[in-house]
């Protein structure tokens, strides 16, 4: 789905509901109470379940999970060994620092990249502002194709190279226009003060709407991280080398496919029984593929809600 | 300098606003050239859909053949069960996947604690930053031939079934993924649509009589209508797009009989299979029909008094 652009109007704070019932409002009848509570039960648990037997199963013992024929979803005996035997070196770690470091470089390059074109394009009336605008648009809805693009890449060399999971994708229209957005929203007065003080562009920027957006930037900053983070298709395309595959790469060879890769512990498919065997240590790799989203979300998740993104979503 | 305050006086000269304007100038300028090289200059690769491209003779010394590759294309019955494919999972998704986050913000709206509410939020929003591959790779976990429900299944003396592999279900499958994954992200629209309408308009509705049902018909649904009708043309401009990474994911557990959409189909006769130009005009298709659905979806946007995905000035 292609993204919808936030519209003109500056974000509005969501209004504060309050936690009673108005006194014009009848209570809700008893089945229509219990089958609220149901259907939203069964919504937190479908996320919240599968999430809960992989990390159990990670922390389980070989033992546990052939007693339990697969999965194990009681808690029995605990081990961190999955844990210390992916991350003591192979594949599995080299590709966790792969996308550690490809996701750290890419976006601070993209957040940086797009909030100065954000801002640069944030100010009506300068100069050319409108042609530039409708170049960042025009990327929007047609996007050039797989084919040409591949062609590019590796024309430039960039086959095997980590800058092939970077620039490709490094600037989104749609992140740039949510911040330019943002950015307009800040009080002009504010900044005409600061112009009649003296302050330049980069002054203003760093000064006055950086600090006034810090929650936009939170968001963008996240969308772009998420991406670098969960980029499979296309370390698929440039990345041939699998010394140097990000940890998606791994997690699909890896537990999706059953391949068992040198160095990269003991997941082998038994043939006769379809059991995989080192299910801990495969669940501990999926586990691996979430948690840097884990560990960033909750900081930035409320700002979701606080009307950063009203209006936009990204599909 | 730019002030927001007003137009630019007219007077000024192109060098005088170079001279006003270059650090903002300087500020886009990554941008751009990151666009130009990335996003432009394979929109203009596109030529190759022309050519015979072939990686020893280079971009420019490859032969020109015309319009054959388009032939070529419109002719080949695994392009057009591709576009069938893609055609069917939209309109699958449009019937099955699109309703649920309207349903699920309508009832969370009514949850009255705003502690369970942005708790059940924050849960629900999660899946979707999930990558497809983890996504894949739990319903395997879950409904796998070796997965949970499997096992659970044996456990208990029934037969198992295996969901991942069976191409009569596939539609079914990766809706069910979809649903898990993008649902939740979806009800954020609705949930601010919801939040602007008055509460006087409910409490009138109610000193006038109405019950809960007529205020949800009539304040309610009025209120999400216009999102409804901007997301629902959008799907449609974007009909040829549907889940690449999902399904080249699962593509070769299923088949490519039901699997095969656009987009697959033009990474493997390209990048795998080498037909490069067959490929690149096959994504060029692609690419222009999917312009016009989406220019054609803004318009009629438009005409429903919405705002659409660009303004109209």
């Amino acid at each position: 789905m292609p993204p919808v652009l936030p519209d003109a109007p500056p974000p509005r704070a969501r209004p504060r509901r309050s936690r009673h019932r108005p006194a014009w409002e009848e209570p809700p009848s008893k089945a229509g109470a219990v089958s609220k509570v149901v259907v939203l039960a069964v919504v937190v648990l479908a996320v919240v379940f599968p999430l809960y037997t992989v990390v159990l199963t990670s922390l389980s013992t070989q033992a546990e999970t052939l007693r339990a024929g697969g999965l194990v979803t009681v808690p029995g005996e605990l081990t961190l060994n999955a844990y210390t035997q992916i991350l003591s070196g192979g594949v599995v770690t080299r590709a966790a620092l792969v996308s550690v470091g490809v996701t750290a470089v890419g976006t601070v390059l993209s957040t940086v990249v797009s909030v100065l074109a954000a801002y640069g394009l944030s100010r009506p009336g300068s100069y050319l502002h409108r042609p530039i605008l409708f170049v960042f648009l025009i990327t929007m809805f047609f996007g050039a194709g797989l084919i040409p693009t591949y062609l590019l890449v590796s024309g430039l060399g960039l086959i095997d190279s980590y800058w092939a999971l970077i620039l490709p994708g490094a600037v989104s229209a749609f992140n740039v226009l949510i911040l330019r957005n943002f950015f307009m929203g800040v009080e002009p007065a504010i900044i005409d003060a600061a112009r009649i003080d003296g302050a330049g562009d980069w002054r203003i920027l760093g000064a006055i709407v950086l600090p006034m957006s810090k929650a936009a930037v939170a968001v963008v900053a996240l969308f772009y991280g998420v991406g670098y983070w969960n980029a499979f298709f296309n370390a698929m395309l440039y990345i041939n080398d699998n010394a140097k595959w990000p940890i998606q790469l791994v997690l699909r060879s890896y537990v999706l496919q059953g391949v068992s890769l040198p160095g990269g512990g003991t997941g082998t498919v038994d043939v006769a029984t379809g059991v995989v065997t080192g299910l801990p240590v495969q669940m501990a790799v999926m586990v691996l593929a979430v948690v840097p989203i884990l560990l960033v979300y909750p900081f930035v998740q409320r700002h979701f809600t606080k009307g950063v993104i009203f209006g936009a979503i990204k599909g | 300098m730019a002030a927001p305050s007003g137009p630019p006086p007219r007077r000024l000269s192109r060098r005088a606003q170079i001279a006003r304007d270059r650090s903002l100038l300087l500020m886009v300028l990554p941008a751009v050239v990151l666009l130009a090289v990335f996003a432009y200059v394979p929109m203009l690769g596109n030529i190759m859909a022309w050519s015979s491209y072939s990686p020893y003779q280079g971009f420019f010394s490859s032969p020109w053949v015309g319009w054959e590759n388009f032939e070529r294309v419109f002719s080949n019955p695994l392009f057009l069960n591709a576009v069938g494919n893609t055609l069917a999972i939209t309109a699958f998704q449009l019937v099955f996947f699109f309703p649920v986050p309207i349903f699920l913000a309508l009832l969370l709206n009514s949850v009255m604690s705003p502690r369970v509410r942005t708790t059940i939020q924050s849960i629900v929003y999660l899946p979707h930053f999930f990558s497809w591959v983890l996504v894949v790779t739990l319903f395997q976990q879950m409904f796998g031939g070796a997965g949970l429900l499997n096992q659970t299944l044996r456990q208990h003396g029934y037969a198992g079934f295996d969901l991942m592999t069976n191409p009569d279900t596939f539609l079914v499958l990766i809706t069910m993924q979809s649903v898990w994954k993008d649902a939740g992200w979806g009800i954020i629209i609705f949930l601010a649509a919801l939040s602007t309408v008055s509460p006087e308009l409910y409490e009138a509705a109610a000193v006038d009589g109405a019950n809960r049902w007529r205020r949800m018909w009539h304040i309610t649904l009025p209120a999400l209508r216009p999102v409804v009708i901007l997301l629902l043309i959008l799907r449609l401009g974007d009909s040829l797009t549907v889940g690449f990474e999902q399904l080249i994911l699962q593509r070769g557990a299923v088949g490519v009989g039901v699997s095969e959409v656009i987009d697959t189909y033009v990474y493997y006769q390209g990048v795998v299979y080498g037909d490069w130009s067959f490929a690149a005009a096959a994504g060029l298709v692609k690419g222009v029909v999917s312009l016009a659905l989406v220019l054609g979806a803004n318009k009629l946007a438009h005409v429903f008094g919405e705002s659409g995905v660009y303004k109209r000035a």
